[in-house]
């Protein structure tokens, strides 16, 4: 037997007998529902299969970034068989209504539970899980007293001790949105750059590093959505690092959603809309924020006890729609004032 | 058979293997076409300068590491699919990120160099010894001078890999031409001018690879014997055998045992809740799919080696086996648009002509290995390209001689010559798909979630320890196939 047939058969039988072993999830009866979601599998796929069950339906779902499935779903045009389309950033949510992609609907379930700037006038999408991106500190080091806002990281008192994640997360490029809409891009631009300034090492690859190399005492002060610390405080209740909440006296903590719309060519609308009402409903709410430990976005349910205990805050109520039209202006910003 | 008609018939083989990345390239020079003008000015004010910069070290940084290391001859390849970056080095630098990816990348010269060294075998390096050459001479002036066009092809694969890589620069933080690429794409919502910018990346490599082509010139390298016996070992005594022990022992240490500790020390922490029944599908979807994609390139490279194993198959011919192994230089997310479009493109003209609806392509297993080949035809290529290359032009002429038809040539002369070729080839696509994430997240059907998609679902969550498992089930999902396919290379190598 020649060298070559051997692993060529062995690799075949291996397909074979892999793809013949698959066992897809049997078929329900009635047209199932279709999810893409930018919000991960870990964090919505009980629910999914919850809602699947109660409702007799069969959800399917796949999960990648915003910005590739919403490049899938204009590829497929009007034969895509997503019905539902979720986010994690209210820029990719005002992208894919740009882009033809979700249609409006109206429900008064999802109009009385989700608060108007949390969604859009329209009705193109809606607010299921709030994030707010704070001020975060190094309790043995930094009093809360010494904390106000934003701007004031830039001061001079700060220098060295700023940590920041990378200015290329969508995250910090809709904080800086935000300050363009409330502050204009001139004074937005003078605020980065005196962060930038301030900075005691490189920006960090995700928030996660960034707190950890606060409690390591490589710097101070940074800026992080809450829900990271809260991953990090739930596996060590002493981590050293505490939420501040910022802007309180002024217009109030960043917020951004993530949040969903039910797809321009949806085959099972009616569907899609009930599954959206469901996911705002009070029960659900808790559970969809809480498996992240985010803010529930209807504002009647309580956030989990971790998180309450962080209090309570002023969130800035401009539209989270109008942060994501804002977002090229903030990338282009963030490049020139050399936020890396 | 005059020369135009003896040109048509390789040409038109390696047209055929070129569609899928036409295809692909097509649909990205069309988004390109609507980049917007306002945006490519700000990315060339202040952006541009610096990534191409902070690319091109990288691309050199990464080739140094990768092909120093390849003379580490430890007895393995299992750490071949070491493209993980789970594993957070302290230093967030260009050494870093050099160091990191390299480490990763440097099994493809290691590969193609040891199969190298192996066909030109002992004759060679005996006969430079009874010239009067040491072992060292030996290895400067003749061994390395011959593996050129093999060591080349490792080094085009490394340095193809790491412009496209964004997995490791986008944790140490490190701009290069994929950032600006995601960049465009995610924050200044311009999918056109990612593509834009993609075509620009794929230009500069198309380049650097017609450059080292000139500088081989019109040099002809093929084995001196193809029969040749293995080198004989070389017994190091004493203190030499304890360097070359502790360099391919470092080596060993820091591109396997290393992360290799740390994932499974994470994996173990998170296993408890993590780990469940669905694992054992996510591993055969991810066996099938790595499967069927080696088998799918490797038919595609063999038919692509066989078309251009003479530099009389014409320019043509070879043009277009160049272009389409293009696509490994590609950043996979850029791929993948292209793969979408195009296929979402063949949909809608399939409809409006033949009627129906729904997708046919898109959405399918079809549509996942449409990409795999685009991608990853290159990985396949070279080792295959090497083998036919290394196959005397006398010996076909004899076989031809003795009336072998073509498909006997290819099966009787071709395919059990290229032996480790074969392998090479089966062993790099197969690690290299285990671990795609962009083109299998963009095109993957309902229910074809992977063990790649799991550690993508993690880490863009930042949960990297939960990223753990996953990464460790493609280590040890991918551990029979190779393992099975490093003991028969190593047994050909022996018999040879």
């Amino acid at each position: 037997m020649s060298f070559p047939t051997v692993p060529l058969r062995a690799i075949a039988a291996c397909a074979v007998l892999a793809g013949a072993l698959l066992s897809g999830p049997a078929l329900a009866a009635g047209e199932p529902l279709v999810v893409y979601t930018a919000r991960k599998y870990q964090l919505v796929d009980q629910l999914f299969q919850e809602y699947a069950k109660e409702q007799g339906i069969e959800v399917k779902s796949v999960t990648d970034d915003g910005a590739p499935l919403i490049q899938r779903l204009k590829a497929e045009g009007p034969n895509s068989p997503a019905d539902v389309f979720i986010t994690v950033d209210a820029g990719d949510l005002w992208r894919a209504t740009q882009a033809g992609l979700l249609q409006p609907i109206r429900s008064a379930a999802l109009e009385s539970a989700i608060p108007a700037h949390l969604r859009d006038p329209e009705g193109h999408w809606f607010g299921l899980a709030v994030r707010a991106r704070t001020i975060a500190y190094a309790t043995g080091r930094v009093k809360p007293a010494e904390l106000s806002t934003y701007a004031a990281l830039a001061e001079p008192r700060w220098k060295g001790k700023l940590c920041l994640r990378s200015g290329k997360a969508v995250y910090n490029q809709s904080l800086v949105a935000m300050f363009i809409n409330d502050m204009g891009e001139a004074a937005t631009e003078k605020m980065v750059r005196g962060w930038i300034a301030n900075l005691a090492t490189e920006p960090f690859a995700n928030d996660t590093l960034m707190l950890k190399a606060m409690a390591a005492g490589q710097c101070d002060v940074g800026i992080t959505n809450s829900y990271y610390l809260g991953r990090l405080q739930h596996e060590q209740k002493d981590f050293p690092v505490q939420i501040f909440w910022a802007d309180q006296a002024g217009k109030g903590t960043h917020v951004n959603i993530s949040g969903g719309g039910v797809t321009k060519h949806a085959k099972n609308r009616a569907e899609a809309i009930r599954f959206l009402e469901w996911l705002a409903s009070p029960a659900i709410q808790q559970r969809f924020a809480g498996s992240n430990f985010e803010f529930p976005a209807n504002a009647n349910v309580e956030p989990l006890p971790e998180v309450v205990a962080w209090g309570s805050f002023k969130p800035n109520t401009v539209n989270v729609g109008l942060i994501g039209k804002t977002q090229p202006q903030a990338v282009m910003l963030i490049d020139r004032a050399g936020w890396r | 058979m005059d020369a135009a008609s003896a040109r048509a018939g390789p040409a038109s083989v390696a047209i055929l293997v070129a569609l899928p990345m036409a295809a692909v390239v097509a649909a990205i020079v069309q988004g390109a076409l609507g980049a917007e003008p306002a945006l490519w000015d700000h990315l060339r004010e202040y952006v541009l300068a610096r990534v191409a910069a902070n690319t091109l070290v990288l691309a050199v940084g990464v080739v140094a590491v990768a092909t120093l290391d390849y003379a580490g001859i430890v007895p393995t390849a299992l750490r071949a699919w070491l493209g993980n970056d789970l594993w957070l080095p302290p230093i967030r630098s260009a050494g870093g990120v050099v160091a990191v990816i390299g480490i990763a990348l440097y099994p493809y010269v290691y590969l193609m160099a040891r199969g190298a060294f192996l066909t030109h075998g002992a004759r060679v390096l005996e006969s430079a010894q009874s010239l009067g050459l040491g072992p060292w001479q030996g290895l400067f002036r003749v061994a390395i001078p011959l593996a050129r066009p093999w060591l080349a092809g490792g080094m085009a694969l490394v340095a193809m890999e790491a412009l496209a890589d964004f997995g490791a620069v986008s944790v140490f933080n490190y701009d290069t031409f994929t950032t600006a690429i995601y960049e465009s794409w995610y924050g200044l919502f311009s999918v056109e001018t990612a593509l834009l910018l993609a075509l620009v990346l794929l230009s500069f490599v198309a380049l650097a690879l017609a450059a080292e082509r000139l500088a081989r010139g019109r040099r002809r390298y093929t084995a001196a014997d193809a029969g040749a016996r293995a080198p004989l070992r070389l017994a190091l005594p004493g203190f030499r055998g304890w360097l070359a022990t502790a360099f391919a022992g470092g080596v060993f240490a820091v591109a396997f045992v290393l992360p290799a500790v740390a994932l499974a020390r994470w994996a173990t922490a998170v296993a408890p809740f993590d780990l469940d029944g669905r694992y054992v599908a996510y591993v055969l979807r991810t066996l099938a799919l790595a499967g069927m994609a080696a088998l799918a390139c490797l038919a595609l490279a063999v038919a692509l080696g066989y078309a251009t194993r003479k530099p009389s198959a014409g320019r043509l011919a070879h043009a277009a086996a160049r272009f389409a192994t293009l696509g490994y230089a590609v950043p996979g997310t850029v791929l993948a648009v292209g793969v979408v479009t195009a296929l979402g493109a063949f949909d809608s003209a399939w409809r409006a002509h033949l009627g129906g609806d729904g997708l046919w392509l898109s959405g399918t297993v079809l549509a996942l290995l449409f990409g795999y080949v685009a991608r990853f035809l290159a990985v396949a290529y070279g080792p295959i390209q090497g083998g036919f290359s290394r196959i005397r032009p006398s010996l076909e002429e004899a076989a031809r001689s003795l009336g072998l038809a073509t498909r006997e040539l290819i099966s009787r002369l071709h395919l059990p010559l290229l032996g480790a070729g074969i392998g090479t080839a089966l062993l790099l696509v197969f690690v290299d798909v285990m671990k795609e994430m962009p083109i299998t997240l963009m095109t993957r059907p309902f229910g074809w979630d992977t063990l790649a998609v799991r550690v993508f679902e993690m880490t863009a969550e930042g949960e990297w320890e939960r990223a753990a498992l996953p990464s460790l089930a493609i280590v040890a999902a991918g551990l029979l196939p190779v393992a099975l396919l490093t003991w028969r290379m190593e047994r050909a190598a022996r018999a040879a």
